[in-house]
């Protein structure tokens, strides 16, 4: 049976090549992810349109990191195909994946600062390793970048110094500073107050749109997010249970989808971690 | 030693993307001078206060032992050949393990755990050539460095304990330990030491700080092991030194 399961994971992937497709800046197509031997997602196809914020929500241990770490090539997929700006994934190369990087921005969770450089000099790190740009427009690059998350002013201080919301934010500069065409958001609210929380969120939709970038927020903050997003994908018991518009979502009445939306205990999303493993 | 062999091999590969990672950019440069800092210059006070007391301690039962011949005269050579052959390179490497070896391995273990490694392989920064790199060169430039510090304040430490508090000579002190030494031989040695002591010492430190889980038991765990993995290193391989090569 596994053995069935595994054989139409490489027909399908022999026989449905991913057509490079412009309207899409992330493209899974039947897409396996395990860790460990064991399968965290199954069977995922979806695709992160291109100028847009997509929220991809889900239960905590759903998956929706998993996802991220295959988009960042991180991950391999175990079998399906995976396209990031029009390049296959997984690379042949470290060398390659950091090319694609290049065009990545990623705001990880811990915002992972590097705590011995200023709020200045991990902004200005990507440029310093990546280009050779004269000092004086690399400063006045970093400042335009500090300047877009309203921190131009925190240049000097240390990230020992900032609160969690500041910290994010610089985190978000320095994703940005090398002007990726896409950004990859993984929990940018955790651990923020309702304040920084609209900040953030406020950031990503107003960079997403001036700057012309494709979002995907990974996040299980339903409410807050919501209104931000222009597309929504959930992902939960192992695979992708929605792919639509906020719209669609909220006036879905898919009893999973609703126990997920409504908070409520009771429901097909498993509490206990032997349902959760097995779906 | 089914689990040795594997764990050389996993350090042997370590070392080569270190060495590959290396990039002479000003970066680079300036990285590596701030690790010197940090891991060199740090490190030269408790070197220097653990060579004087190692150099009186010497000097003390030195003398009593070879009073008892009537050869307190050759203190000096007594003092010289032990440390610039032995005590100097090993116990200068074990108190830099348990100095810089230790806060490397804690400070990649913080590194990792705090999500600074992952970052800067997402902005397609090689981490290796960024904070491993640095540390790992500064580790081996500092340690022959220190080695002679060491050196150098248990000469003095023991030229004040045999001249000044037990009476011998400062004539016979300096003159036996001047004819005694020899630049290549054990000058050398030491140097020779101390360069492979530091390259192990460091390497161990980088390896266990960068690859420990990212947990505050594997943080713990790293820096324990960077110490006492460390030490153990620095003695099995003076004896290999020593029994090969002089």
């Amino acid at each position: 049976m596994a053995g069935d399961t595994l054989r139409d994971c490489f027909v399908t992937a022999a026989h449905h090549s991913v057509i490079a497709d412009p309207s899409s800046a992330v493209v899974f197509e039947k897409v396996r992810l395990a860790r460990g031997g064991r399968v965290v997602l199954d069977d995922v196809s979806l695709r992160m349109p291109t100028g847009m914020v997509t929220a991809v929500l889900g239960p905590s241990g759903a998956g929706k990191s998993t996802l991220l770490n295959a988009i960042t090539g991180e991950l391999a997929p175990a079998c399906g195909q995976l396209r990031v700006l029009d390049h296959a994934l997984p690379c042949h190369s470290n060398a390659e994946l950091f090319r694609l990087r290049r065009r990545m921005g990623v705001l990880l969770q811990g915002n992972g600062l590097l705590s011995d450089l200023s709020v200045f000099e991990n902004v200005a790190l990507p440029l310093r390793v990546h280009t050779r740009l004269p000092e004086p427009v690399l400063a006045e690059l970093v400042h335009l970048k500090l300047n877009a998350v309203g921190l131009a002013e925190a240049a000097h201080l240390a990230p020992q110094e900032l609160s969690g919301g500041m910290a994010r934010r610089v985190a978000l500069a320095r994703a940005l500073v090398l002007d990726p065409p896409i950004m990859l958001y993984d929990e940018p609210l955790t651990g923020l107050d309702p304040i920084a929380c609209g900040v953030v969120l406020d950031l990503i939709r107003r960079l997403n749109d001036s700057l012309g970038l494709s979002s995907m927020v990974i996040t299980h903050h339903v409410g807050e997010t919501l209104p931000y997003a222009d597309r929504a994908i959930v992902i939960a018991n192992g695979g992708v249970c929605f792919d639509g518009t906020p719209a669609e979502l909220q006036a879905s009445t898919d009893p999973l989808l609703r126990q997920f939306l409504d908070g409520t205990p009771d429901g097909p999303i498993g509490f206990d971690y032997r349902s959760q493993r097995h779906g | 030693m089914g689990d040795l062999l594997p764990a050389l091999g996993r350090m042997g590969v370590f070392l080569a993307r270190i060495i590959g990672a290396i990039r002479p950019s000003r970066m680079f440069f300036a990285d590596t001078l701030h690790q010197l800092h940090v891991i060199g210059s740090r490190s030269v006070s408790i070197v220097a206060v653990g060579g004087a007391f190692v150099g009186l301690v010497l000097a003390l039962q030195g003398y009593r032992t070879l009073t008892t011949f009537g050869a307190s005269s050759s203190l000096g050579t007594l003092l010289g050949l032990t440390l610039y052959r032995e005590l100097g390179p090993v116990l200068a490497a074990i108190l830099f393990c348990g100095r810089a070896g230790s806060a490397m391995a804690a400070e990649l273990g913080l590194m990792r755990a705090t999500d600074q490694i992952t970052a800067l392989s997402m902005m397609a920064i090689d981490p290796v050539g960024k904070v491993v790199a640095p540390r790992f060169l500064a580790g081996v430039l500092s340690m022959p460095l220190l080695t002679m510090v060491f050196c150098a304040f248990a000469i003095l430490g023991g030229y004040l304990q045999a001249v000044h508090v037990l009476g011998l000579d400062a004539g016979f002190f300096w003159g036996s330990l001047q004819d005694s030494i020899d630049l290549q031989q054990d000058f050398g040695q030491a140097l020779v030491k101390s360069v492979a002591f530091g390259l192990v010492t460091s390497l161990i430190a980088t390896h266990v700080g960068y690859h420990t889980p990212p947990t505050i038991e594997g943080t713990s765990r790293a820096t324990t092991q960077a110490v006492v993995q460390g030490s153990l290193m620095v003695l099995c391989l003076d004896f290999l030194i020593s029994a090969l090569f002089y």
